[in-house]
């Protein structure tokens, strides 16, 4: 069933991301600025964060061989293979 | 900051023109050597079926997380000490993103913002003008060590436009090394590089053979007229051994300096060497700058490592690494091995250079003088000049020398005793090379080359010879 021009529409709609027009690009504009405000906080002094993570302790793996040998698998994934590598368009 | 090994500018190359400086910096990344992967549990191995060697999550199948090997920190701590750098107790791990068929999740784990190790630098020799008793020492600043993932492996199969991946190599463990541009040609590059290689062969942390891709070097290069500020830089990759890379950085110098003195300009490129015709091509274009969109990688808190002073009490020592603990345990480094020998054994600093330039030679040296009272300085000799040059000939390792130490050993106590000369002794060694399992002494005895030490005996020769030699004799007493 092929996605209709309607349906297009209605989805750019719903997702403000209609960029044909002026309209929408304004729209864009106005969402950054909305989020432009988080500027607005004072961060002087205070470290960002990357993760709820950041005390949790990292945890370290001995170095021993647990996985793989499981090539049959992987390339089970595969739409295209040659012997047992995976194919990939070329570039 | 630039000058080359003769210790001035690169000469101009058109008569009346100004001077012109090169600038090398080089970005190098070495194999971790270890048993299994940096944050998966599959195996670190070269050669092996393709695709054998592959977790899920290093073919980045969902739902997969990156679970970090305690070896290849331990690894990089060891690399920084060795090279002078500051260790940063905390450091992170970022996401790298670019689109290509050998890096399945679309990025690659790295450190950008904090890496483990900064501010280093590594001390390497030159000959200058070629005399190997003439060595210069220089430094390279080293600016940071990060850890971060190797991609898999790409073969492009043009006939039928498509790529074949073997991701055996995605997700081994790297340490990529960046120096400053503190060089200025190909020698010096070369130069540092090797040491660099002997470090990291001395720690163990990586095996480092460039034939083997543990070890790939890439070159930045550009060129300045003295006071100017640098020029564009070009960075040269695809090169595959350390004779290579001084000739890749070397011609680039070449490259750059023709282009601009013809009036031409330097494109901010990627450029390959060429090994079979010896010049820098342009590489496949990289449409334009890359936006890596570098983010913190979420699954991964930050690295912590302590010293003696901030070891935590309470915590499971195999969680816990340990800077200091690390730094009493390094080996003795290649500088710090060189010195020694000289010390010890009274050769010369060149001499040292080329012994533990050649892998197990030191080894043997050492071996040899402990089994012969032969002094040290004149074993040298035959270690250097009579050995090293036949496995050179040969193209053979120490390791597959046909002769042992311990039979060099022998052949040099005959000679120190006095039982056979020096011209009898390298023929015994050229005998000894065919390794048809002869001992010194049955060459000597076989070819009767032992001297004699009876005086009357050498009188009845010397009487002999010159009783043949009667007409050459009566013109010679006169004079």
């Amino acid at each position: 069933q092929k996605v209709s021009v309607e349906v297009l529409a209605h989805l750019e709609h719903l997702a403000l991301v209609d960029f044909r027009d002026s309209e929408g690009v304004e729209r864009l504009q106005k969402a950054i600025q909305f989020a432009d405000q988080l500027h607005e906080v004072n961060t002087d002094g205070v470290e960002p964060m990357d993760s709820v993570l950041e005390d949790r302790c990292l945890y370290l793996r001995e170095d021993d061989v647990t996985e793989g040998n499981c090539t049959k698998e992987l390339l089970e994934n595969a739409r295209e293979k040659v012997e047992e590598y995976f194919v990939a368009p070329p570039g | 900051v630039a000058c080359n090994a003769r210790g001035g500018a690169v000469p101009a190359g058109k008569s009346g023109l100004a001077p012109w400086i090169p600038v090398v910096g080089l970005e190098i990344h070495a194999q971790i050597s270890s048993n299994s992967k940096l944050f998966s549990g599959s195996q670190v191995q070269f050669a092996a079926p393709p695709n054998s060697l592959v977790s899920f999550f290093d073919a980045s199948l969902p739902g997969t997380l990156p679970v970090l090997n305690r070896r290849c920190v331990e690894a990089a701590v060891m690399t920084g000490l060795a090279l002078n750098c500051s260790i940063n107790k905390k450091s992170l791990f970022d996401r790298k993103h670019y689109f290509y068929a050998d890096l399945p999740a679309g990025y690659q784990i790295t450190q950008q913002r904090v890496p483990i190790a900064v501010n280093g630098s590594l001390s390497y020799s030159l000959c200058i003008d070629n005399k190997m008793s003439q060595m210069v020492t220089k430094t390279v600043r080293i600016k940071q060590i990060q850890l971060e993932q190797d991609s898999g492996k790409s073969l492009h199969d043009d006939a039928r436009s498509q790529t074949l991946v073997d991701l055996n190599r995605a997700g081994v463990g790297l340490m990529e090394v960046v120096m400053e541009p503190d060089m200025c040609c190909g020698e010096e590059a070369a130069a540092a590089v090797r040491e660099l290689q002997l470090i990291l062969q001395t720690l163990g942390s990586s095996q480092a053979v460039m034939a083997e891709g543990q070890l790939r070097v890439d070159a930045n290069v550009s060129v300045h007229h003295p006071g100017e500020p640098y020029g564009v830089r070009t960075e040269v990759k695809n090169i595959n051994s350390i004779r290579f890379l001084a000739k890749a950085i070397d011609y680039e110098i070449h490259r750059q300096i023709e282009e601009l003195e013809n009036g031409g300009t330097i494109l901010n490129e990627t450029r390959a060497f060429d090994s079979k015709l010896g010049c820098t091509v342009p590489m496949r274009d990289k449409e334009g700058k890359q936006d890596y969109r570098f983010m913190p990688e979420p699954n991964l808190p930050p690295l912590i490592l302590y010293d003696a002073k901030s070891l935590p009490a309470n915590m499971n020592h195999q969680q816990v690494i340990n800077i200091d603990w690390i730094h009493e345990r390094l080996p003795d480094l290649p500088s710090v091995k060189r010195e020694k020998l000289v010390e010890q054994y009274g050769i010369l600093p060149e001499h040292s250079f080329t012994l533990l330039n050649e892998d197990g030679l030191a080894g043997f040296f050492e071996s040899v003088v402990k089994q012969t009272q032969m002094k040290p300085k004149k074993v040298i000799g035959w270690i250097l000049n009579d050995l090293l040059s036949y496995l050179k000939q040969h193209s053979l390792t120490v390791k597959e020398s046909p002769v042992s130490c311990f039979v060099l050993a022998d052949l040099l106590n005959l000679l120190e005793k006095k039982e056979i000369s020096s011209t009898a002794a390298k023929q015994v060694l050229a005998e000894l090379w065919k390794g048809e399992g002869k001992t010194p002494l049955e060459i000597v005895k076989e070819q009767k080359l032992e001297l004699l030490q009876d005086q009357k005996e050498l009188e009845q020769i010397c009487q002999a010879v010159i009783d043949g030699q009667e007409n050459e004799v009566i013109i010679m007493v006169p004079g």
